[in-house]
Formats: C-alpha cells, structure tokens, sequence
C-alpha cells in the first residue's frame, strides 16, 4: 500500500511511473523506487523461498545487509532488491533457492 | 597511480557529515564516502523533531537537519563519492572500495570511520515469516519510501527507536495494536511512550513475542509474560492479529572496517557491544584512524553530531589546519557539551561506558 | 504506575512537577501544562515561550520549571516541543466546559465543530468533547494544535481524542 498523503511528509508526489514484470504480471512501479517497495506498494510480501526448507522469506533489513529480500532480476540470481532501483520493463522473479544464472 | 586525499571519511551520517564540515571549514581536502545513494544515514527517516538545544537543532525535524548538514557540506565543495561501498582497509592509509561495480583505492592521511550501527535480531519461532522485520526496516519503507509494509502492527521492544517507529507507524495510516517490552521498565524516554499511549496505544512491559503464526507472511503473534529473570509466566499467552512485527531490540555498532584495520576493541553492553577504543578526541588505537556516531557507541543523533564534530576538528588540528590553542578551546567546547549531552539518568550508564572505554595516549 | 512501567504519567508523578500550574492558577485562566518529568537534556520550549515562564536551569537536563505567573497562556510553546509534551488548560471557559489543547501530528486533522471521543493519558475514552479551533500555521512546522472543548472537570484529564 502506498502512503498517498501524511502528516509530515505531505503528499506523495509521483513524477513518472514506469511498467515492471513481477513473475509475469505486469505492475506499475513508480521510477526511482526500489524493487522491494514496488512489490509492497502492490502487496506483495513474499519474495523468496529457502534452498534447503523452502520456507518464505521477504524484506527484514530493508537497508541491503541481510539478504532476506533477495530475488532474480532480469535473469540474474541474489539480488537484493531493498537497494536496487527498478527500472523499465524490469523482469523480476521469486527466487527459489539459490536461483540460476539466466542472462 | 592512487589517488591521495588528506582525509577519507567513510560514512555520511549525522557523524561523518559533521566532521567533513567542521574539517572541510578549516581547509581540509575531504572525501566524504557513502554505499547509499544519498548522504544523510538514518537522519532522513527521522520525520519527528529532535531534542536537545540550538546547537543540536532543537525543534526541527531529522529530515530537516540532514538537509541542511548536506547543504553545508555541498557548500564548503566537500567531494563525496555516493554508491560507494568501502571493503577494506590495507596498510592502515589505503582504503578499498567498490563503486559501480568496479574497484578503486585511495590514500588517506587520516580516515574517519562513521559507519554507523546494525539493528539486532530476535529469533522466535516464526520469525523469518515474510511481515516480521527490523523497526529500522519499517521507518526505511514507510518514511523513504512511502510504502506502508502492513495494517495492524506490533512493536517489540519499548526503547526509543520502538517508541519512536511505533509513532510513525501511526502517522503512516497502521494502527499499532501494541508496545511489549521485554524489561520491566521501558528504555525508552516517557515522553515518546505518552504520544502513544494517549491515543490508545498500550505499552506493556515484562512482555515479549513467543512466536509468530502465519500461511506465508505472519497472521497472528503470541504474546506472553515474563519474570524478572526472562523465564515465561505459564498461562499467560495471548493472541493478537497483526500483520506486522517490528523488532526494536537495539543496535549494534557496525565496525568491520575497525575491525579489519587492526583497532583494538573492548566490549561494552552499555555502548551496544565491541567498540573500537578511542581517546578523548576520537582517535583510535591506530594513529590516523578515528571513528564517531554509533559506531563509536550507540547514543543519541546529537552525540555523533557532536563526535563528528570533535573527529574534524581533531583531525584537522593534527593536520596543520588549526593552531593549537583554538584547537584546544574548539575541541573543549564540544567535549563540554557532550558531557551535558550525557548528564542526564538515560545518559548515565553511557557516560560511564565511554569513559571505560577511553584510550589513554602515552 | 509510574511513567516508567506502562508510559502513563500517574496524578502524583504530575503533583510534584515543576512544569505543572498550581489550582490557583489553574482557576484563573489559560495557562500551560508542560507535562515533562523526565530528566533528559532538551530545552528548546525555553525560548518559545515570548514571556520567559519556563525556565530549565542550570543544566538542560533539568526539569521545566513554570513560572505560572508570567504565562498568558498563549500557548506558543506547545508545537515545539519535541515529546509533545506540552498542554494549554483553561478551566475558565464557561460554566459547562473546559478548553485542553493538544499537539496533533496524524490526518485526518479534524475540523472546528467536529464531534470527538476525549481520551485520558491511558487512552481511556472519559466522555465526548467537540473542536474549537484547529490552528496549523507554517511556524508550527507541522505540529498542528487543536483545542478542544470538554466536560467540566476533565481538562486536566483529556490529552488525547478519536474523531467520531
């Protein structure tokens, strides 16, 4: 969900959103956010499963130290989506595991 | 051939912003370095305003303060590299960075770590559950990124970044079902646990999480009570509905890079763990590395504005850009209002910490 | 209990402080309530205050100290503390109703002639209270003040409300 207006910080000023591929489904994301904060805008919260339990995992840190946000991103494993900008026509994926080097 | 600077800082929080001003104003080549796009560490998220007195901007919101650090910065013609992870630290004057995906080294006469702190953890059945994540986390998302991570929300922990966050979370549209705080007082000033509590927040102390339930992201938790000795009080479980649980259990000083250099530590529970020993003017067991802000120990936003400060100012005096009795006057007016700073109950314990902690220079 | 145990200042932790008017000066008209207990090193309500009646000395971890006699009550004080902790009283409004003013930093802000349930420092709702005055000017920096008015008797207990 996103917070459209807020007491101190006024209200959210979105200059250009742009179309990214969230396991095939396209969403809007707005330019200059990060991957992980498009996928919560969109509520999403599931962003990874484990290697070993394939137990769920999403954003902890939030600030790229923890590795818990990590997905693919246009074919390529482990990124951490918290830090990462998205950009248009992006292809994100939920990673399982370790993932597989695609690109 | 490796670029030579007289002074790396490696940090552009409220420490590392102001020991570049404070140095840069007395003619210092800095380089300010920071891994996030933008300088500002946590001051940014900071939407409520700060404590203190003028010279710790009082009064004006955290957000606004980063603004006007980096404005000051930007004018002295400081040189900050952004995206800009430093790796490592060899030979004790060359750091190692990472910048766009390609290395680099520099040269450092002097070097300010300011790298601030990491949020601890709170393992708990079900907490890798998608919806449980550090306050840290949630103040990132809410007040950067203007994206609300759940609904309804429980904060862990009563000290002054849980109160805090708790706070925003409401100012964010969640509604904060509860505060639990596993002591059985709250760490965190009264004053931030009343805004809550007036509007119907409670904050419950001798509490804490068992576990977190949940299909993929986290439903319910369960609470339960606690003795004195953290020994669960059977009986006393109690289910809440919340998509969301925040852990304030605090803060950690992140200090890899001390570490690697070669700094001695002690271990300090009071500061939030191993701190690199400095002496009073912030420099470290290694002669030309200094450190300030959290990773000096964890205090409040003003005490690294002020550590910053004393680290440029030091380390422009030991550079030749300070004569020594302004230096003296400079460096003692700061340390007079650190230690006002820490005067207070809430301040007490770390200024004993810190005085433990001291590096005293033959 | 204590501040310290549940975040709700007690009736007697509020007697003993400094930044608390008297019910004398309580009975003669507006007047602030700077509801600060805690030693921590803060002072900016000292200079916001046009009339010099708080006073924190000597040390800025002492506790604000109201000068009763020198507040007018203007209430200038109140956005700028940063623990919102500071409250205009004025048992003096009419025979029925009491005036409490609060820092409100949420949306939606209400407006004059809203409805609202009046909570107690616990959160309690005490009754129902209606908007006076809803005063958000650029100085306040975002820290809108809403004054209230409540049943007779309850100003010195209402600090918080639900818009109904």
């Amino acid at each position: 969900m996103r917070i459209i207006d807020h007491p101190i910080l006024g209200k959210l000023e979105i200059k250009s959103l742009v179309e990214i591929f969230v396991d095939g489904e396209a969403i809007e994301a707005i330019e200059g956010e990060t991957i992980a904060s498009a996928l919560v805008a969109s509520g999403r919260y599931v962003f990874r499963y484990t290697e070993k339990t394939g137990e769920p995992r999403g954003v902890f840190c939030a600030i790229g130290r923890c590795t818990d946000c990590l997905m693919m991103v246009d074919g390529i494993p482990n990124v951490r989506t918290c830090i990462t900008p998205v950009k248009k026509g992006m292809k994100i994926e939920t990673q399982k595991g370790l993932g597989e080097w695609k690109s | 051939m490796m670029k030579e600077v007289e002074m790396a800082i490696v940090g552009a929080g409220p420490a590392g912003l102001s020991a570049a001003i404070e140095a840069a104003k007395a003619g210092v080549h800095v380089v300010l370095i920071d891994e996030n796009k933008r300088p500002g560490g946590q001051l940014f998220k900071q939407t409520h305003k700060f404590f203190g007195t003028m010279e710790h901007y009082a009064g004006i919101r955290g957000i606004q303060i980063g603004e006007r650090l980096l404005k000051e910065t930007e004018d002295l013609g400081v040189e900050v590299l952004l995206n800009t992870t430093v790796w490592g630290i060899f030979n004790k004057d060359v750091l190692a960075f990472i910048q766009d995906e390609k290395g680099g080294q520099l040269k450092a006469k002097k070097i300010l770590l300011a790298t601030g702190a990491n949020e601890n953890p709170l393992p708990f059945p079900g907490w890798t559950l998608p919806g449980v994540m550090g306050a840290g986390a949630v103040q990132t998302l809410i007040n950067i990124q203007r994206v609300l991570p759940g609904r309804r929300a429980l904060m862990i922990g009563a000290g002054n970044v849980g109160l805090i966050v708790a706070y925003h979370l409401m100012q964010a549209g969640a509604e904060v079902i509860k505060v639990v705080e596993g002591k059985p007082t709250i760490g965190g000033w009264g004053v931030h646990a009343s805004k809550l509590t007036r509007f119907g927040v409670p904050v419950e102390t001798s509490k804490t999480i068992k576990r977190a339930e949940g299909n993929e992201k986290v439903e319910r938790a369960v609470l339960v009570k606690i003795d004195k000795d953290w020994n669960e009080i059977p009986g006393t479980e109690e289910e809440l509905n919340v998509d969301l649980i925040c852990l304030a259990v605090g803060l950690g000083p992140m200090d890899d890079l001390a570490w690697i250099a070669g700094c001695k530590f002690e271990y300090l529970e009071e500061l939030g763990g191993y701190i690199p020993k400095h002496d009073q003017y912030m420099e470290t067991s290694i002669e030309g590395i200094y450190t300030a802000g959290d990773s000096a120990g964890i205090e409040e936003a003003s005490v690294a504005i002020e550590e910053g400060r004393l680290a440029g100012v030091a380390i422009a005096h030991s550079l030749g850009y300070i004569e020594d009795r302004e230096a003296l006057k400079r460096k003692k007016e700061i340390l007079k209002r650190l230690h006002e700073l820490r005067k207070g109950p809430f301040g007490e314990a770390s200024k004993k910490a810190k005085e433990r902690l001291l590096l005293r220079r033959k | 209990m204590p501040l310290e145990r549940d975040g709700v200042i007690e009736s007697k932790e509020l007697e003993k402080s400094p930044g608390v008017p008297s019910q004398k000066r309580l009975r003669k008209g507006p007047v602030a309530v700077i509801e600060c207990i805690q030693e921590i090193p803060c002072d900016p309500c000292v200079l916001a205050c046009p009339n010099g009646a708080i006073k924190i000395t000597p040390s800025i971890n002492d506790l604000p100290l109201l000068i009763e006699g020198r507040c007018t009550g203007c209430g200038s004080c109140i956005p700028i503390c940063p623990g919102l902790a500071i409250f205009l009283v004025d048992e003096t409004f009419s025979d029925k109703e009491e005036l409490v003013s609060i820092p409100y930093e949420f949306l939606p802000l209400p407006k004059k002639g809203d409805r609202v349930e009046i909570l107690n420092r616990r959160g309690t709702p005490v009754g129902e209270g209606k908007i006076v005055r809803v005063l958000n000017p650029k100085k306040y920096d975002r820290t809108p003040v809403i004054t209230l008015a409540v049943p007779k008797g309850l100003a010195m207990e209402v600090r918080g409300f639900r818009i109904l």
